[in-house]
């Protein structure tokens, strides 16, 4: 009687155990996933900006057409784009185009006036910024999730519900890598 | 980092038993000493009513009582963009499940602090003062400081122990005055009832609950002060972590601890802790040596800052607290298990143009007339005026060109 109380209780203690790290797991993977939105959602939100900021600067640019266009074509890229490789590609592109518009910029003392264009550009910066910490954030999540999977004791329970590993989200462009984001002032 | 979290969570637990141990302690010594040794049970459970009662209230509404009492106004995007998206942007970095709400503090001096009970329901609150001064990296840094309080679960930690000590203090500070005012009075009669072998224990622990009134008090303040400061250390290498930029934490930290505007106004002795940077400057502060400051010194937290060099993550920032200040390392062992490596990043920022004593002024004047929901306008001859959101009138004269403008309705 007592032993089968004993082995109860072990079998009980035995299944909370698991349940407990079953629920972690699925927390940090939908806190990947979530990470993995905040992402797009930013890639989304400089797509939107950037009409507004090239309608804004056009007025005050009229010589540099090959600018604009560049960033248009980048944009479009980078919205059509359908895998992840293809994507990360294009806005890598893209925050290259930015960065030679902003660089143009310098020589338009009556462009960097505007408050309009000033905002456009805090917001802009403010994006790319959000792009560089979502990442970096995509990327601690997936770190503690596979750190949990790889782990004893929690593998075994990974392995039996098929959680599998995250790939970090790199970036292929060198340059890039070095400086994160377009700088304003 | 969890791990960070979860030690952060076992030290505020030891520490509020430790101070609740306290508090019962005293109640239970200040009942046996007023009303006879079997009154001592009855005596903590009145400590015991006060706490939970002040607890209660700071659970309640404890964030929204700190905000007010350091006059903080909450803000919309539109009041500070920069210091909105900054805020975001170091949500998104910390992965906080919502972003923190954001106020702005009238005053001139340099300062900020975060509030609140959890993750989902924290305030940021930053002086004008900071706003005018800081340039957007080191406005990151220091809302990143204050984003890392917010994600170690300081913030909680600040609240409870600050009304665990406010209770432990207001217990023993109404000991010794009832005691002082009955000695005054002459009304000894009570002790001297029963037995007298019963007057003699009695007096006894009269005397124990005298001295432990006088010294609780302190014992917690210490606590309560050690702990903060390490905490400051941890948030400052959480805020770096999120950044991967140093500098811009220590710029802002220089810049406010050689600000020569006068102390927050707004701030004393209980919400001091709560603040990034120490908001007292008085002259004692100097004096009295770092067991009773809130905060490490300054200096040494830009050393660290500065002495950092091969990376970001926690394990560099333990490093180079030891190499600059030497000592127990900062960090428990067991929060750098899991081994990362970090990149620091470049500058964003070009550095602020030090402005005029003067114009800096007049920039935390007209962020807090954006707070307090003045128009804006600016007329063709260059000068901006500033319209009061109580303006009747739909036209305003310019005051230099003597042109009529409109005033647009606040919608």
């Amino acid at each position: 009687m007592t032993a089968l109380i004993i082995v109860g209780v072990i079998v009980v203690l035995l299944i909370l155990f698991v349940i407990g790290i079953y629920n972690a797991l699925v927390r940090l993977r939908n806190q990947v996933d979530n990470a993995w939105s905040q992402i797009d959602v930013q890639l989304k939100r400089r797509h939107d900006l950037i009409p507004n900021l090239v309608e804004t600067a056009k007025g005050y640019m009229e010589h540099e057409r090959g600018t604009f266009e560049a960033i248009t074509e980048a944009r479009s890229k980078a919205m059509g784009a359908k895998t992840v490789s293809e994507a990360s590609q294009a806005e890598g592109g893209l925050s290259d185009a930015l960065s030679k518009f902003m660089l143009v910029v310098e020589n338009y003392p009556d462009l960097k006036a505007n408050q309009n264009f000033l905002s456009l550009q805090e917001e802009l910066s403010s994006t790319e910024n959000k792009i560089a910490f979502a990442r970096q954030g995509y990327n601690d999540q997936v770190l503690f999730f596979n750190n949990k999977i790889q782990m004893f004791p929690s593998n075994i329970i990974a392995n039996s519900f098929n959680f599998t590993a995250r790939d970090f989200f790199e970036i292929e462009n060198a340059e890039e890598r070095a400086v994160p984001k377009v700088s304003f002032s | 980092m969890w791990e960070q979290i979860r030690a952060n969570k076992r030290n505020s637990v030891i520490l509020l038993l430790v101070m609740a141990l306290c508090l019962m302690g005293l109640g239970y010594v200040i009942g046996i000493a007023f009303f006879g040794s079997k009154a001592g049970f009855f005596g903590l459970i009145i400590a015991t009513a006060v706490w939970l009662v002040l607890l209660a209230v700071s659970f309640a509404g404890g964030d929204q009582i700190l905000l007010a009492a350091s006059k903080a106004t909450p803000v919309t995007h539109d009041v500070h963009p920069q210091l909105f998206n900054v805020v975001e942007e170091m949500t998104i970095a910390a992965n906080l499940p919502k972003m923190p709400k954001v106020y702005i503090i009238n005053d001139p001096a340099p300062n900020a602090f975060a509030t609140g009970r959890s993750p989902e329901s924290a305030s940021v609150a930053v002086t004008a003062g900071l706003l005018a001064r800081l340039n957007r990296d080191e406005l990151q840094g220091v809302i990143a400081h204050e984003v890392s309080h917010i994600l170690h679960r300081d913030i909680l930690f600040i609240t409870l122990a600050g009304i665990m000590l406010g209770s432990i203090v207001l217990i023993s500070q109404v000991f010794l005055r009832g005691m002082f005012y009955s000695s005054m009075m002459g009304s000894r009669r009570r002790y001297s009832g029963g037995s007298s072998g019963g007057g003699q224990a009695q007096m006894i622990m009269m005397l124990i609950a005298i001295l432990a009134a006088i010294l609780a008090p302190i014992f917690a303040y210490l606590l309560y002060f050690a702990l903060s400061r390490r905490r400051e250390y941890l948030a400052d290498a959480g805020a770096v972590r999120l950044t991967r930029y140093p500098e811009g934490l220590a710029g802002a930290l220089e810049k406010i601890a050689n600000d020569p505007a006068p102390q927050l106004a707004s701030a004393n002795k209980v919400t001091a802790p709560m603040y990034i940077a120490n908001p007292l400057k008085g002259k004692k502060q100097r004096k009295l040596s770092d067991l009773t400051s809130t905060h490490p010194p300054i200096s040494e937290r830009i050393r660290i800052l500065r002495n950092l060099s091969r990376g970001a993550s926690f394990k560099d920032y333990s490093d180079s607290y030891s190499q600059t200040v030497g000592g127990k390392p900062i960090i428990p062992a067991s929060a750098l298990k899991e081994s990362e490596s970090v990149e620091i990043r470049q500058p964003g920022a070009k550095p602020k143009k030090a402005a005029s004593a003067q114009k800096q002024m007049r920039q935390v004047g007209d962020i807090m007339r954006r707070v307090n929901q003045f128009t804006f306008l600016t007329c063709a001859c260059g000068l901006k005026l500033k319209i009061p959101p109580n303006f009747k009138s739909n036209k305003v004269p310019c005051p230099r060109c003597k042109r009529s403008l409109d005033v647009p309705k606040a919608g």
